[in-house]
Order: C-alpha cells, then sequence, then structure tokens
C-alpha cells in the first residue's frame, strides 16, 4: 500500500466548482492578518469530537499546542502530525513569517473542519459561511488553507 | 478544501490553498492553489523541517501578492512514497502465554508507546473511542473477530472503524518510539499492517464483515482503501 495507489483512488471523486467564483483581492500580504483553516479534523482535547458526515468547525487557539488530529479516513499517514503539527498546521512557520516582516499579523483564531465529507452542500451554505463571518470579524484577510 | 476557499473569498479575505492532489485543485477551480506532490497527511511536506515547510508556506503565501486571478502553481519539489519501506521495529517476546498472541503483542509494547506520548503528545494515538489501557481488550475483539466470531459478538468497543483507528494509533506511536529515524510517510503504516498480529487481525476482520455480507460502511475503513 503506498501514496500513490491512495491517491488514484481518489482521481473519480466528484468536484463541485462554484458557478460565480469570487477572487477577493487582499492588501498586501505584509500587512495581512493570516489565519490557518485546515480540514484535518483537527481539535483541542477538551472540544467535541466530530461525528461522520460533522460539517461543523472547531476554532483553533494558535497559542495552545494541544492538538488532536481526529479524521476518518484511514488512507492518510498520521505519523508526521504526530512528530511535528507544523507538517499540517503550520502555526510555527507563520510566526516565522510575521517575524520577518513578510506578513502583517498572524491571527489569534484559526478554524478546522472535517475532511472526506460525502456531500459538501452543508459546507458550502451553511458551516463555511458561518466561519468566514467570525474569521472575518477576527480580522482575518487572507486565510491558508490545508488538507492532510 | 476549494469547497471553504470559495465560502471564505466570498466573505472577502483571499485564500491560498495547499493540495497533494492536483486533480482536485484544478476540479474545484481553487482561487489561489499549491500543487504539492506529497503524501497524504503531510501537505507542508516534511516534519521536523522548518526550513522545507518554510519554504513551501512561503511560495503558497506570496501568491496574494503575486496573482491576480485564479492560479495553480506547482512546488517545484515533490516527495514520493515508494509504497514499500516499512519500519523495522522490533517487537517484544511473549511475556503472558496464556493472553492471545495478540493481545500479548499489544501489551508488551505499552511501554513504547507511553514513551512516545510523553515525548510528542497524544495527538494521533488513542482515544477516538478507546483509551490505552482499552486497546488490548480491544486488540482481542479483532483477533476474535478474524478466528470467526460474529463482529458484533466479538466485543468490538465501538464503532469497528474508530477503534480500529485508534489500535493502529497505539501501534504508530509505540512504532515512532522504537524507530531509529523519523519515519517516512507510511512507513509505521505498513509496519503495522503488514508486519503486527494486530494489523492482520484487523485486516482479517474486515474480509470477515466483508464475506458477511455487511454493507461497506461497516468494513471499508477498517483499513487503507488499498490494503
Amino acid at each position: 500500500m503506498g501514496d500513490q495507489e491512495l491517491k488514484a483512488m481518489t482521481a473519480g471523486l466528484e468536484c463541485l466548482p462554484p458557478e460565480n467564483p469570487v477572487f477577493t483581492t487582499a492588501k498586501p500580504l505584509s500587512e495581512s492578518t493570516v489565519a490557518i483553516v485546515s480540514s484535518a479534523t483537527l481539535r483541542h482535547p477538551d472540544q467535541d469530537n466530530y461525528a461522520p458526515h460533522d460539517i461543523s468547525f472547531r476554532l483553533l487557539d494558535g497559542r495552545r499546542d494541544d492538538l488532536v488530529l481526529s479524521h476518518w479516513s484511514p488512507g492518510l499517514d498520521s505519523t508526521g502530525f504526530a512528530l511535528d503539527h507544523n507538517v499540517v498546521f503550520p502555526i510555527d512557520r507563520l510566526r516565522e513569517l510575521e517575524s520577518e516582516g513578510k506578513i502583517g499579523h498572524v491571527s489569534d483564531v484559526h478554524m478546522a473542519f472535517a475532511g472526506n465529507q460525502p456531500q459538501l452542500s452543508g459546507i458550502q451554505l451553511d458551516s463555511g459561511p458561518a466561519g468566514a463571518k467570525i474569521l472575518r470579524e477576527a480580522g482575518v484577510d487572507v486565510v491558508l488553507l490545508t488538507p492532510v | 478544501m476549494s469547497t471553504l476557499a470559495h465560502a471564505f473569498e466570498a466573505a472577502g479575505m483571499a485564500t491560498v490553498t495547499l493540495g497533494s492532489i492536483r486533480a482536485q485543485l484544478e476540479g474545484t477551480a481553487a482561487p489561489r492553489g499549491l500543487y504539492c506532490n506529497f503524501p497524504l497527511g503531510r501537505p507542508l511536506g516534511r516534519p521536523n523541517d522548518a526550513e522545507f515547510q518554510h519554504h513551501v508556506l512561503w511560495q503558497a503565501l506570496s501568491m496574494v501578492d503575486r496573482v491576480s486571478e485564479q492560479t495553480i502553481e506547482d512546488f517545484p519539489d515533490t516527495i514520493i512514497d515508494d509504497g514499500e519501506t516499512a519500519l523495522a521495529c522490533p517487537l517484544p517476546p511473549r511475556h503472558d502465554p496464556d493472553a492471545h498472541p495478540a493481545v500479548d503483542e499489544a501489551l508488551g509494547i505499552r511501554g513504547a508507546y507511553d514513551r512516545a506520548v510523553s515525548d510528542w503528545g497524544n495527538a494521533v494515538g488513542t482515544g477516538r473511542t478507546v483509551d490505552a489501557d482499552q486497546i488490548p481488550e480491544a486488540v482481542g475483539a479483532f483477533a476474535r473477530c478474524a478466528e470467526g466470531t460474529h463482529w458484533k459478538k466479538a466485543g468490538i468497543p465501538g464503532i469497528p472503524a474508530r477503534v480500529a483507528q485508534d489500535i493502529r494509533g497505539y501501534y504508530e506511536m509505540a512504532a515512532i518510539a522504537l524507530a531509529d529515524h523519523t519515519p517516512e510517510a507510511y512507513e509505521a503504516t505498513r509496519w503495522f499492517f503488514h508486519k503486527t498480529l494486530a494489523g492482520k487481525a484487523i485486516l482479517d476482520s474486515r474480509e470477515a464483515i466483508k464475506n458477511a455480507g455487511e454493507t461497506r460502511d461497516k468494513w471499508h475503513f477498517l483499513a487503507p482503501f488499498d490494503l
């Protein structure tokens, strides 16, 4: 078993591009506040675990390092995350870019959703926009999206 | 992932999406996508390699200033899993001759699991359904299922796929402690499924549940789909 075989098995997955996609032009990156949003089914240990087909999100505190990867799929390597959260949730790398002045600020709030969803309309219409509203109100300008 | 990207763009935020499968970035029309041909589970590439991660992250985020329309770029470096290499972790000798060999094996690696959790935390180990103390019992349940007991009567302490993930997480954390190097992607997974009695019990259970005529959701998620 291996990565190439597993990726090949996803080839037939349905993709749903939006009918009228929006392309937002942000202010310069060096002035922007950046947040991480991951579909790696991350949570803090004191947050509820994800149910099957769970479309809800968890807010992640970037100052905490007690992340748990709760993904349902058996098809991904999780030892990388076990050894170094930054391989999925690159919060330390973001802070380095902030200290170098390449980005404005690292957001205090980040977000995770559950990946491998069988249908996406609930995220498209409900929890995605709800999560976006929270990040926008927190002053986020740029979102880095990380899968697993 | 790009489903979320479009929701965030619509709310007035610029997004950059990392993707390990280029067809998905293309199919979902990621507004700004960086295709990184890295193993699933490692979107920034290499654990404990800050320089490499920094390079990936900057290539991605700098798209905010560099591109003005929907664009997918390719990260120049790739990390290819060979699909074969497995960790060579020593398993402990039998300790309790009265225990089922798979249960004895699970008990025998508890020390390694505890060392790994002490060093790296329990980020991927146990706790989805069962904790470390319950792992030997859960392994015993899968062993019974593999040996012919109907899965509903084998004593699997929860949704089989979730319990199987806890067992695999327990073993993979132990493997990290037992290994003499940072494992490449899937090296610990292949060790678990190909070299351990617990992994074999889960694979055999998957076959038994499938052959019992159960629906796909009952057995499909017990192990990687290409096994």
